[in-house]
């Protein structure tokens, strides 16, 4: 791990903070003026690279130091924005990071396929400026200043999800009512932000909570908590806050729905654990309480009826769209329940479930470029036409429902392990009926690929085909990561467990 | 007689001052309200009121939106390009981070670098911000074609 | 009840705004007024971070300082107003607000540039005409 740090010279590690968010920053305007897409695609490839290494540096730092702590503009904190790393957000980080890598590699010929050349360069520069946002919201330590990054993520978002208009109108009409229920999920969450500036003084996070501990809460608090977890549950898509997503992810082009789906709803899920352990202590009564009656039972409830709605959709976007929801509400159960085993389960979850998004998304895309996918019907036979695409979903759908060999099984497993600690058998139950449907709705699928007869084209089966290897690459790499880290846990499990434990504390 | 004379005239002698009124107000960020959003609108409506009075075809010709494209991008790199200076210029004498305007002059009595540093950053909000208000406004107003003076 | 409406009475017009706001928007069919009553939304949340912001006899957050003066007078100057307390109202919010308005700004632009590619692809835009177009027919088809 050490090592890591002293990946870059000493001068631009110590900037390491600020530069992960100052570089796609910069990139992004530059990219705009591209003439064309592929020189565009080629900055968005240096944004992420450089976005990893600086990553793999903080990683490094925040192993030998515990946090680390920048100051923008050399203003000190509580005056100043500070830019904070520690244990909770350097899994992010990295889940960010890596996974932006490998959507950069995957979006030269899927972009090339599904947005016209003209614009190609503008998104790529709206790609980059939601890139910057999600890691802003990440690293930052000052309350406004994730308001502000959660917006221009949100933006960009609203953009790019809208730019799948060229294939089908309807994401037209997905992304005007994201944008309508998103900017009421930042505007609740700035007005709690607000009160909680009313009732402290101060907008830098550590500050915060160290006045609310000093002076307790009051009603003005309580209404503050109120505001950010219904404004942040919004981001996260939380049952019932969720109905954005479904239309958003099925209808916003391929490389957009990958990429969204492994990092947009888990960064909201990480603010939202940082206001509620670092911010507001989970010791207090109405946070303890929100997290059995708020957060446990939305999550379960999400989890049966996300499902359920799965198994009724034709349209296999839309059916992955909502396992999403059914997924994080796992990851709100793993937060419901309070301790450091469920909140440790909980976020090995949530990198867990952006590698099985990932490559299932991915794949989808594979098989969108070749054979364009409109309905699970589209998906017959491509076992035989398609076969490396074909084996990534396999082994990402099984990973979703949770199969032993896979990475799905490990966080199950370690959420049914920290639901018994509390003994909770009704949530146990949930896990493993919610575990039941996705196998029905990822087999639908898996049947519909492995035995079904191929794509013909005037009766005579199709040949063989693959998607071009920047495609197949970080799909596969995706979908192998799936059996390897349940193989090699360790250092999942380790990153998830530092992390409950630097906002826990040895609770 | 023309039916939009007193509009033109009363417009050419405003649209100077309206611009003239943006600057006043960027540079007085500084000192008081204002600041490089409030300019940057002011300026971009110098353009607008230019747009609606004498037509688009004359605004494109005044402002291309080749400009417009440049002067977004310019501006957030005039930004972000004064926090890199500041990573890499040594006014303090020692490095610094990101945005401490006091490395950009050695002049530390006066903090002239504060100075130096929040006048070039209001100026690419005004870039940043004119222009992209100029961008809406021709992405929205160039979808339908002008009305003819008789449809009026 | 009534001198705590007295002495609270910015957060009437706040509430009514963000109500209306609201409202507007579950309430309404028609696209653009819908993002009419967002906008109203946002600008309560603006007033209620400036009216935050008030401190009653408070200056506005402005130092007046003495240039072209020789550095002796200006210390001078400087040492006695430093010597009474000014008391200043709070310019903190002012910034968040500025912030905050021009997300409101961007989310506007954003929202009406869709409700125009909503009106060039379906030809309306009444949520009841868009609804229809989009499910009547759920076989996934491009419109």
């Amino acid at each position: 791990m050490d090592i890591l740090a002293h990946l870059l010279p000493a001068g631009i590690a110590a900037h390491a903070s600020v530069l992960l968010v100052v570089i796609p920053l910069i990139l992004a305007p530059i990219a705009a003026l591209m003439p064309s897409g592929r020189i565009a695609w080629a900055i968005s490839l240096l944004a992420a690279i450089l976005v990893a290494l600086l990553a793999l540096v903080l990683l490094g730092e925040v192993s030998q130091d515990g946090v680390v702590s920048y100051h923008l503009g050399g203003w000190a904190p509580p005056l100043g924005i500070e830019y904070r790393v520690d244990a909770l957000n350097i899994p992010i980080l990295l889940l960010v990071g890596f996974v932006g890598l490998l959507c950069t590699i995957y979006a030269l010929p899927s972009v090339a396929d599904e947005i016209e050349p003209g614009k190609q360069p503008m998104f790529y520069s709206a790609f980059l400026v939601c890139f910057t946002g999600l890691l802003g919201v990440t690293i930052t330590g000052d309350a406004f200043n994730v308001f502000v990054f959660l917006e221009i993520t949100s933006l960009s978002t609203y953009t790019l999800v809208a730019m799948g208009g060229g294939k089908d109108r309807r994401a037209l009409t997905a992304s005007y009512n994201y944008l309508i229920l998103g900017t009421i999920g930042a505007t609740f969450f700035v007005i709690g932000v607000g009160f909680l500036y009313m009732a402290t003084g101060t907008l830098n996070m550590v500050d915060i909570a160290r006045v609310l501990a000093e002076n307790g809460h009051t009603r003005v608090t309580e209404a503050a908590f109120a505001f950010i977890v219904v404004g942040l549950g919004l981001k996260a898509a939380m049952f019932p806050l969720h109905v954005w997503l479904p239309n958003a992810y099925a209808f916003a082009p391929n490389f957009v729905t990958a990429f969204l789906a492994s990092t947009a709803t888990k960064v909201a899920f990480y603010i939202l654990i940082r206001f509620l352990f670092s911010i507001f202590h989970p010791d207090v009564s109405f946070v303890a309480a929100s997290f059995t009656w708020i957060f446990a039972v939305l999550g379960t409830v999400g989890m049966i009826v996300a499902s359920a709605q799965a198994i009724f959709q034709t349209d296999p976007r839309r059916l992955l769209a909502y396992s999403s929801v059914a997924q994080v509400g796992y990851m709100m159960l793993g937060l419901g329940m309070g301790t450091k085993a469920g909140l440790s389960a909980g976020l090995l979850h949530l990198m867990n479930h952006a590698m099985m998004k990932g490559a299932l998304f991915m794949a989808l895309g594979a098989f969108a470029l070749k054979f364009g996918v409109r309905s699970i019907s589209s998906l017959n036979g491509l076992g035989r036409t398609m076969p490396v695409a074909a084996s990534a979903f396999t082994i990402a759908g099984l990973s979703l429902v949770g199969v032993p060999l896979t990475v799905g099984f490990t966080s199950k497993w370690y959420l049914i392990l920290a639901a018994l600690d509390r003994d909770w058998w009704w949530a146990v139950a949930a896990l493993i009926g919610s575990s039941l449907l996705a196998l029905v709705y990822v087999g639908r699928m898996l049947m519909a690929i492995w035995m079904e007869a191929p794509p013909a084209h005037h009766g005579k089966a199709v040949a063989k085909t693959r998607a071009p290897w920047a495609v197949v690459m970080p799909m596969s790499i995706l979908a192998l990561a799936n059996v390897y880290f349940f193989f090699n846990a360790d250092p999942l499990v380790h990153l998830a467990n530092a992390a409950a434990e630097a906002v826990m504390g040895g609770r | 007689m023309n039916p939009h004379l007193i509009l033109r005239v009363v417009s050419k002698l405003l649209i100077p001052i309206i611009v003239l009124f943006g600057f006043y107000v960027q540079f007085h960020g500084d000192f008081g309200p204002g600041g490089g959003f409030q300019a940057g609108v002011i300026v971009a409506v110098g353009v607008i009121l230019y747009a609606l009075i004498f037509g688009m075809e004359e605004a494109r010709r005044a402002v291309p939106p080749a400009v417009v494209r440049y002067g977004m991008a310019a501006g957030v790199l005039l930004f972000a390009g004064v926090g890199v200076a500041t990573l890499l210029m040594n006014g303090v004498g020692e490095p610094v981070n990101f945005l401490d305007y006091d490395a950009l002059h050695t002049d530390q009595g006066h903090h002239t670098g504060q100075h130096y540093g929040i006048l070039l950053i209001e100026l690419g909000v005004l870039f940043t911000v004119a222009s992209v208000m100029l961008a809406i406004f021709y992405a929205f107003a160039g979808r339908i074609p002008d009305l003819p003076d008789e449809d009026w | 009840m009534l001198d705590i409406l007295l002495e609270r009475f910015n957060y009437i017009p706040i509430i009514l705004l963000m109500m209306t706001g609201l409202y507007v928007v579950f309430a309404t069919g028609n696209l653009v007024k819908r993002l009419v009553g967002l906008s109203l939304f946002q600008t309560s949340v603006f007033l209620l971070y400036i009216t935050m912001a008030k401190v009653f006899g408070g200056q506005p957050p402005i130092i007046a300082e003495a240039h072209g003066e020789d550095h002796a007078v200006a210390a001078a100057g400087h040492g006695a107003a430093a010597a009474e307390a000014v008391l200043y109202s709070n310019p903190l919010p002012h910034v968040l607000i500025l912030t905050a308005i021009v997300v409101g700004v961007a989310t506007l632009a954003v929202g009406l540039a869709l409700v125009v590619r909503i009106r060039e692809a379906y030809g309306s835009i009444e949520d009841d005409a868009l609804n229809t177009a989009d499910y009547s027919r759920d076989t996934g088809a491009a419109g």
